[in-house]
This record gives C-alpha cells, structure tokens and sequence, in this order.
C-alpha cells in the first residue's frame, strides 16, 4: 500500500503539473521584474532576455523615486490594507462567533444578509458611496478607503468564519464559561486561537484585492496625498507614451510589501495548534 | 454543603420538550448517575444544573441557594467533559488553575492545590506538558483535575469515559469511585451505559423521554423496577418482555423475565423452546430460544454445551417474574 502510494512515477507526475503551472503563474511576475532591470530600447527589442551588462539599467527605478512621492504611496498602500484587514478580521470573527454561537430569532436570516455582499459587488454602490463620502467630508482620506475595504472583506469573511466556528468544541467553550471566563475572553482566548487557520485564509482573500484595487483609490481618494501605490503607477501610463521603466518598476516594488504579509499569514496557515485539544 | 434540589424544572427548544417537569432531590456527598437512552434528556439536565442552559422554568437549588440566574462559574460546581475539552493552548498546570486564577486566588494557593491534585491522579510528571502530549486517559484525568482544584461542592461529570478505551474506561471508573472516596463530594455522573451506573451510583436516576421513570439504588431498580421502561433498560441481557396474554396472564399486558432467572432442562420444565443461538462468555452462557411465545433469553452461569435446534424447557424461577399493567407500570403481587 505504501509503496503504490509513493510510486516515482506516479509522484513524478503530480510534481510535473505543479511545476508546469508554478511557471505558469509566476512568469507574468518574472517578466516583470527582468525588464523593470533594463533601459527602455532592451525591453521592446529583446523582452524574454535576461538583463547583462549592456541591457541593465536602474532607470525605471530613478524615475519611480523622483518622480511622484512613492514612499507616501507605499505608505498609504500599507496602512489602508493592514488597517482594513484588521478591521475585517475583528469584526468578521465577532460577527461569526455570534451567529455560530448564540441561538436567537432571526439568526439564519442575518447570517444570509451579511453573506449577501459576496453575491453583490460593491462597486454597484460606487455612486452612493461617493454621496456618502462627500456628505461626510471623508474624501480624499485614507478613512474612506479602509471603510469601504472593510465593508467589502466583511461578508467573505463572515462566512468562512462562521463555519469554521461552528467546529470549535462547545464543550471547550462551555469549560471556559465554568472556568468563569467571560463571552469575551472566551471568543479572545479559546476560539480565536482555534480559527487562526481559518483567520489566515481570510486575511489573504482580503489583502490581495485591496493592495491591487485601482477603483476606489481613484474615485475615493485621488489627492497626491492619498494616493496608494496602485493608483501612484497610473502617472507612468499616458494615453500616448507610457514609462514602461517606470511602470515596471513600481510594480516589481509593489510586489515586495504584499510578498511579506503573505508569507506572515501563510505561517499561520500551515501551523495547527488544536491537534489533541479534543478527543 | 453540596446538596442540589431541582423543582419541577422544564426545558424546551422551540416546540420540542426536552425535559418535562423534573423534581429530584441529592443528598450531601451523594454519587448521583443519571442514565437513559439517547435523547432522553440527561445530558440537557445537566447543562442546566450547571447553568451552561436555562431552564424554561423550574427551580435549581443549590446548597439550598437558587442558583437559576447564577452564572455557572459562581454555582460551586465543576464540570468534566466527554470530550475533555483541554485548553489546547495552556499546559496542563495553567489548565487546572485558569478557574483559580480567574476567580481571583493567590499564586500560592492554587500552586498548593494543583500540587494535591496532580498528587491525587498521578499527574506530576506531566504538569508542564500541552494537553496534545499526552494521551486520552491522562487528558481526561486532567479534565478531571481541573475539576478537583475547583473544591467544588458540586462534581458534574458528562460522559467521561465514553471517548476511553474499554481497559482505560474500567480503570478511570475506579479512579472516579476513589475520588469520591477521598473527596466525599457530591458527584452527578451522566451516562448512558448502564455498567458504570451500576457500579458507580449510590443512586440511579433513570430517565425517559424527558422524565424521571424511576430513581433508586442499583440494586433497588434491578429488584424493583417501577416501570416497563426500568425493567427493560437495567440489566443486561435484556429482560425478557413477553405479552401476558401468550402467557395465559389475563391481567398483566406484559411479563417480565430476567434471563439469568430462567433454569433450563433437557426434559421438562414450563415452557418448551428450540435453541435459535448460544454465546459462550466463559463466567456465562447465553442461550436464545424460540417458543411459541416468541424468543426467550436465557443466561446460564457457567460453561454449557447446547446445540443449535436442541429443543429445551426452561422454567422461571419462582417470585423472580414481573407484572405489568396496561399503563406499563408494575402489579404489585
């Protein structure tokens, strides 16, 4: 039995197709960054080719740093995604703990509703939201963006939250409250390091869009000050000439800082505390 | 101190009546266990003397104090686990002493009582250890250390050894009979399996579709069952149930017969029978027959050689046979 199961060939199949996509998907990102490292004439002429000698050139990145506030961008990219990930995973697990936890009228039906925003998207709202920002004074802040992130991370979150709460022990829980922990040491200290898996995959699902999303920085808050890195990038792409130098390279360096969270949250992912807490 | 009285206590989930008016009184230092089928409401009866489910009305004493809107940390009770349910995070020292140090105690006291406990189970060696290191019996001795260090006036247990191997669920029983012992504690044990009721319990009570059938001491529910639920549920084999009307018995509907109360013969006896099915266990032989009455169970103490198809006689050994009325309760002789 053991022996079918590793069999070379067998396995040597399954590392094959992952190889094949792993290139597949990284070689948009490899291209990426191999011609952010050339000058302009190397990108167009050769566009596979690796940077040497004559072909490589910091100049995208001069540009990138002269050009623009690019630390700011960084910066507000940063503080938006962190801030509203933090928001969506406070939230989203209390919201969670309460619907999986607590029985009480009309429980099925709120947990549908905070499920609803996966099915709609929020842009439909954008107008709406402009409305709202203007009337609240919150354009052209940072506020604006991370409110609307967080609304928008909070029903994925919700969800997979809620689930995976369902599997905590209730004997567990039900120590706790004997042991005389309150509802909220309970969520803070039982079950939350329980779903930190389940915190992770959330944390990832919400990052990504939000680091990458061009529309709302756009609409919400295109003042130099609140530019994120995204929106920043777009100054390189002309109707008519575009800085491919430069584009390049703020994207090759927009990668880095999303790079790092994931490898945080991805830590979390493969770590499993709960074995042998029950059964 | 330890005494529980609960009056007429109700439970109900939406429309579903869960437990159905519940009176019952535990003396001071009483092993108290309830048993029932699945679903009969035990496990929800306790939830709901410990406080973890209100009760849709009714009354729980405890120690003589109401206790219906005292949270469960404040009832003096402490409560082990069918599934142990271990801090997975803490060591197995910070897991006996969270509720201490939740409660407020001093370092050095609740140091002083996990020491008396770990000393009790046996638990020294492993104090610093999480709970995914060790193995099912020590979690659930853990489970029951955090219980201890509580001094609980009140030990509720739900099903602790039902996740246990059967070697480690009779020596947990024993260590359980020990405890209460050495602690003299009032202790309220949930379980559906009747062995460690019986031997466990200074009193049974037996539960049914959400009311109390009957409550006794194991030997008072062996030899007076009150009702067809009690005769049928305590003992095993099974209790032979047969229509008193196949029997000749114009006023009881049903009679009852414990196997090991059945001496058979190969010559003559009351009731003629085929043997369908023998199990030898070694201390006993188990024998079913078919009769005309339909299947009779018989348990022989000892080894015996019986055929399948032999035909037998078995006769009910005298007084040792139960009536019951047309409402399943017991016809007094």
């Amino acid at each position: 039995m053991a022996k079918a199961r590793t069999s070379p060939l067998r396995s040597g199949f399954v590392h094959l197709a992952l190889i094949i996509y792993t290139l597949i998907a990284l070689f948009p990102v490899f291209l990426t960054v191999i011609n952010s490292f050339k000058d302009r004439a190397s990108i167009f002429r050769n566009p596979l080719g690796l940077p040497d000698a004559k072909s490589f050139s910091l100049v995208g990145y001069e540009s990138v740093l002269k050009q623009g506030d690019f630390t700011l961008y960084f910066q507000n990219s940063l503080i938006v995604t962190s801030v509203s990930i933090f928001f969506v995973l406070l939230f989203g697990a209390m919201a969670a703990f309460a619907l999986s936890e607590y029985r009480f009228r009309g429980n099925a039906l709120t947990g549908l509703y905070l499920a609803l925003g996966i099915m709609i998207p929020i842009r439909l709202g954008t107008v709406a939201i402009l409305q709202g920002m203007v009337a609240t004074g919150l354009v052209n802040t940072l506020t604006a963006l991370i409110l609307v992130y967080t609304a928008q991370g909070l029903p994925l979150a919700v969800f997979i939250l809620t689930e995976f709460m369902r599997t905590v022990s209730d004997d567990l829980k039900n120590a706790g409250r004997i042991d005389g922990l309150s509802e909220y040491s309970i969520f803070f200290r039982l079950v939350l390091p329980l779903v930190r898996p389940a915190m992770a995959t959330v944390a990832v699902f919400t990052m990504i869009p939000i680091w990458n999303d061009l529309w709302f920085p756009l609409i919400l808050a295109p003042s130099d000050a609140t530019k994120t890195v995204t929106l920043g990038s777009q100054v390189f792409i002309g109707q008519f000439v575009t800085n491919w130098n430069a584009v390049l390279a703020a994207l090759t360096l927009a990668i880095l800082p999303v790079l790092v969270l994931y490898f945080l949250f991805s830590r979390q992912l493969i770590r499993g505390i709960t074995s042998g807490a029950v059964k | 101190m330890g005494s529980l009285k609960i009056e007429n206590i109700r439970k109900s989930f939406g429309h579903v009546d869960v437990l159905k008016g519940i009176d019952l009184e535990v003396k001071d230092g009483e092993f108290v266990i309830f048993v029932g089928p699945s679903g009969c409401g035990k496990s929800t009866l306790l939830r709901v003397i410990a406080g973890l489910e209100d009760a849709t009305s009714g009354e729980i004493l405890i120690d003589g104090k109401k206790v219906n809107n005292t949270p469960p940390a404040k009832r003096g009770i402490a409560m082990v686990f069918q599934t142990y349910a271990l801090y997975p995070h803490l060591s197995v020292r910070d897991n006996m002493g969270l509720g201490l140090k939740q409660a407020g105690k001093p370092t050095e006291e609740i140091k002083e009582r996990i020491k008396v406990a770990s000393g009790m189970l046996s638990l020294d060696d492993y104090l610093e250890r999480r709970p995914s290191e060790l193995s099912g019996g020590q979690r659930q001795r853990v489970a029951i250390g955090r219980a201890i260090v509580r001094e609980p006036q009140l030990f509720l247990f739900d099903e602790p050894l039902s996740n246990l191997d059967a070697a480690l669920r009779v020596n947990t029983r024993l260590e359980i009979a020990r405890l209460h012992r050495q602690l003299k504690a009032t202790m309220i044990y949930v379980t559906h399996d009747q062995v460690e009721a019986m031997t466990l319990a200074d009193k049974i009570v037996v539960l049914n579709k959400g009311r109390i059938e009957q409550v006794g001491s194991p030997m008072e529910l062996y030899n007076s069952p009150q009702t067809l639920f009690v005769a049928g549920f305590i003992g095993s084999p099974q209790m032979n149930l047969i229509e008193g009307a196949k029997l000749g018995d114009a006023t009881a509907k049903t009679v009852g017969i414990r196997p090991e109360h059945i001496q058979v013969s190969n010559t003559s006896g009351t009731w003629k029978g085929g043997v369908i099915h023998v199990e030898h266990l070694g201390a006993d032989t188990i024998i079913y027959l078919q009769t005309d009455f339909g299947p009779l169970t018989v348990r022989l103490f000892g080894e015996h050689q019986y055929e399948v198809d032999q035909v037998l006689y078995a006769t009910p050994d005298a007084g040792r046979t139960y009536r019951f009325d047309d409402k399943d309760m017991i016809i007094k002789a």
